[in-house]
């Protein structure tokens, strides 16, 4: 870690608590939804960080934070040296400028009234870019040839477009105001297969293009590794995992990110019979209030009676890997390059020394304790979680 | 009400497939509009214990399929044609009453959305003892101790207690797996899982994929799995029907399929598809244009506008004739002119990421 250039975004200590309201005439805050619960991480210019987990984990409420379209709790969010968190008004709207999002469902994020030569105009005469009517219509025009739509595509509405096309016109008004960041929640989950793999190409053209560096959020693992350079696992609001993408799915160390590999299904009937196949326990548990010590625990197949429970794990290096084995690095740095893995017992995993427990037993010694998403304390928080971020169904 | 009409028992382990589908069409029309045509011709058979798939990206017509099987399609303004024979008794054109006692008891279905396809208003223990009392005569406290029997075995915890809380109480993948519970509540012969993982995570998709493995193994069920995701086909099913504009355009052992793809849209699906064991960095081939661009099969090949291997004789009007499913190799069946080709003999017959 030489004294490289600064990376464009650094998330540090990043939390989004949303308040439980109840009560009929005075509203009483009764507990918090901890969608993120202090998150590091750094982005170098020009690469693509994946960030993945289930629905409920917080990784579309991470991203949302960046851009300050929710406003985080605590933390701080350094875009090329700038803390976003603390910006408004005027200096704010400028810093959006450099950072855009690309959203989930295309229908939903495209004003149905506005034609696709409004839709693409508006960023430009919102930041005063582009230089008058004529340069608009130029560049317009340039932009929906790089996203690969024809120029006859201008006068027609959302409605016209297929799901593909209107990803494409979303991408389109994402990069129309150059930014150098761009967020993508989910970008190809509400596409068919086939088309799934264009706005996948598409991204990674644009990339090489005009050097913009991704934050890519998805529920696909396989979608997240083909974009990716480094990747971050979340589960219930904080990273459990991060590595360069070869060296994560080469050898997953934490016991979350090897059962949620081993369960996304592989094209090929050979493969899928051989494979070893790590069967989680129950649903994820309620973010409004988290298992103590590690948040994974009620679910591992790994649990350990001791420090699982209570005590909880750092981002950390595993020994062996990078770092001298007598120097371990403090987790306060979350650079890229390096295999970090929240587990007091990642070690043993890795090497072994410890077996992992079947669904079953796993369920049985964590007794009731395994509950569903809302379903404790009378607390409606499944409504407030569900359709966060959940993928679209297709139909 | 009384299933004398089918056959008993001891019929469940012959030849006999439990369900026969014979060139089934649904047409969709409307007044003033030109009529859709959403399956056209597709012919298919399930034995009991067999797990059959059927593939395709949206609007390809396998929830159409699945729809007019059980008999779910509006009356109006739909037009079914064909045959469907559940264990030899024909369904199509079979009266309410039959139908009735049929679906739940004989064939069963879960749908993709399990939020929606529960009642909202109604406790989960009432939609699962509905189907013990119409279908199996059961008093009220019976039906109670079994519904809490079917939800312990789908793996929901404490079932007695969530027997009476309402859907929105339930995760997802609790949602599901009640759903699967009220399906399974007669030990149907047939079940059709429409989509049944889309809308669950990847951790929940797993569990909920075994369970129906488990199902089929320990029943003896027959399984319509309708998915457009491969990942799941290559894990669950036995024989894999490709979909593409209303017609099945290549079938296949699910072995042979992942292998050897021959129909160019099967081969492209599989390309498309980013995969966790190949290696990074290997480009994707998607197919161009997307499945709107199809014509209509009267004219040619659908796939044809998209094709990579399309030529002139791809089109009925050069060919003189649509495009016909014929018998290619042993079990399997092709719907294509100008097939993908492999060398005579294939090296080491998994070929991970073949059409590549």
């Amino acid at each position: 870690m030489t004294a490289a250039s600064e990376p464009l975004l650094r998330v540090e200590g990043l939390q989004v608590h949303f308040p439980i309201k109840r009560g009929v005439f005075v509203d009483r805050t009764v507990g918090h939804v901890r969608a993120v619960d202090g998150v590091d991480l750094a982005i170098d210019r020009g690469t693509t960080y994946g960030l993945v987990g289930e629905s409920g984990c917080g990784k579309s409420t991470l991203g949302r934070a960046v851009l300050r379209l929710v406003e985080p709790t605590a933390g701080r969010v350094l875009f090329d040296g700038t803390d976003v968190a603390s910006l408004r008004g005027e200096p704010l709207r400028h810093m959006r400028q450099r950072m855009q999002m690309v959203f989930q469902d295309p229908l939903g994020s495209l004003d149905p009234r506005q034609n696709v030569e409004s839709l693409l105009s508006e960023p430009l005469r919102a930041h005063g870019l582009g230089g008058g009517t004529a340069g608009i219509a130029d560049k317009i025009r340039g932009l929906l040839d790089a996203v690969g739509l024809p120029s006859a595509a201008l006068r027609r509405y959302p409605h016209e477009f297929s799901g593909g096309q209107r990803q494409r016109i979303g991408i389109a008004r994402a990069i129309s105001l150059e930014p150098d960041l761009l967020i993508a929640d989910e970008p190809v989950s509400a596409l068919d297969v086939s088309v799934q793999a264009q706005v996948v190409s598409l991204l990674e053209e644009l990339q090489e293009r005009l050097g913009l560096t991704y934050l890519v959020i998805a529920h696909d693992l396989a979608v997240v590794r083909h974009i990716s350079d480094v990747v971050g696992v979340m589960y219930l609001g904080s990273l459990v995992e991060q590595a360069p993408a070869e060296a994560l799915y080469d050898e997953p160390l934490h016991p979350y990110t090897r059962a949620l590999m081993s369960a996304v299904p592989v094209p090929d009937p050979v493969v899928e019979e051989r494979r070893e196949r790590i069967l989680l326990a129950g649903d994820l548990p309620s973010p409004a209030n988290p298992p103590s010590g590690c948040r994974f625990h009620t679910r591992c197949p790994w649990r350990q009676e001791t420090r699982c429970d209570d005590e909880v794990p750092v981002l950390r290096e595993l020994a062996g890997h990078t770092a001298g084995p007598h120097q371990p690095r403090h987790s306060a740095d979350p650079h890229p390059s390096r295999h970090l893995v929240g587990c007091h017992w990642a070690e043993e995993i890795r090497d072994g020394v410890l077996q992992p427990k079947s669904a079953e037993e796993v369920a049985a010694t964590q007794g009731v304790s395994v509950r569903a998403t809302g379903a404790d304390g009378g607390f409606e928080t499944d409504a407030l979680l569900q359709g966060v971020d959940e993928p679209i169904e297709r139909r | 009400m009384s299933i004398e009409a089918l056959p008993p028992e001891g019929a469940l382990r012959t030849d006999v497939p439990v369900l026969e589908v014979e060139d089934l069409s649904v047409t969709f029309a409307r007044r003033g509009e030109q009529p859709t045509r959403a399956v056209d011709g597709v012919s298919f058979s399930v034995a009991a214990g067999e797990t059959i798939g059927l593939v395709g990206e949206s609007g390809c017509g396998k929830s159409v399929t699945s729809l007019a099987v059980m008999g779910l399609l509006p009356r109006r303004g739909v037009q079914v044609g064909g045959s469907v024979r559940l264990g030899g008794t024909e369904l199509l054109g079979a009266p309410d009453r039959t139908l009735r006692r049929l679906r739940g008891s004989e064939m069963a279905m879960v749908f993709q959305d399990p939020l929606s396809s529960l009642n909202p208003t109604v406790p989960i223990g009432t939609q699962v003892t509905e189907v013990l009392v119409e279908h199996r005569d059961m008093g009220k406290k019976e039906a109670a101790a079994e519904a809490a029997e079917l939800l312990d075995r789908v793996g929901i915890p404490d079932p007695a207690r969530r027997l009476k809380e309402y859907p929105h109480q339930l995760s997802g993948g609790m949602r599901q797996r009640a759903l699967i519970a009220m399906a399974l509540a007669c030990s149907p012969r047939l079940l059709i899982a429409d989509e049944p993982t889309t809308a669950l995570d990847v951790t929940i998709q797993a569990q909920i994929l075994e369970l129906l493995r488990e199902l089929v193994v320990d029943t003896g069920t027959a399984l319509v799995m309708i998915t457009h995701d491969l990942g799941v086909v290559a894990g669950l099913c036995d024989r894999v029907h490709v979909m593409y504009a209303g017609k099945v355009i290549e079938t296949a052992d699910r072995y042979d399929l992942f292998a050897r793809p021959r129909q160019p849209y099967t081969g492209g699906l599989l390309a498309s598809v980013p995969r966790l064991d190949a290696g990074r960095g290997v480009p994707l081939t998607p197919i161009r244009g997307s499945a709107r661009d199809a014509i209509p099969w009267a004219e040619g090949c659908a796939f044809a506008p998209r094709c990579d291997n399309a030529q002139d004789d791809c089109l009925t009007e050069v060919a003189g004739s649509t495009v016909p499913l014929e018998y290619d190799g042993p079990g399997r069946e092709l719907r294509c002119r100008h097939p993908l080709t492999y060398p005579s003999s294939p090296v080491g017959a998994t070929a991970s990421g073949a059409g590549r």
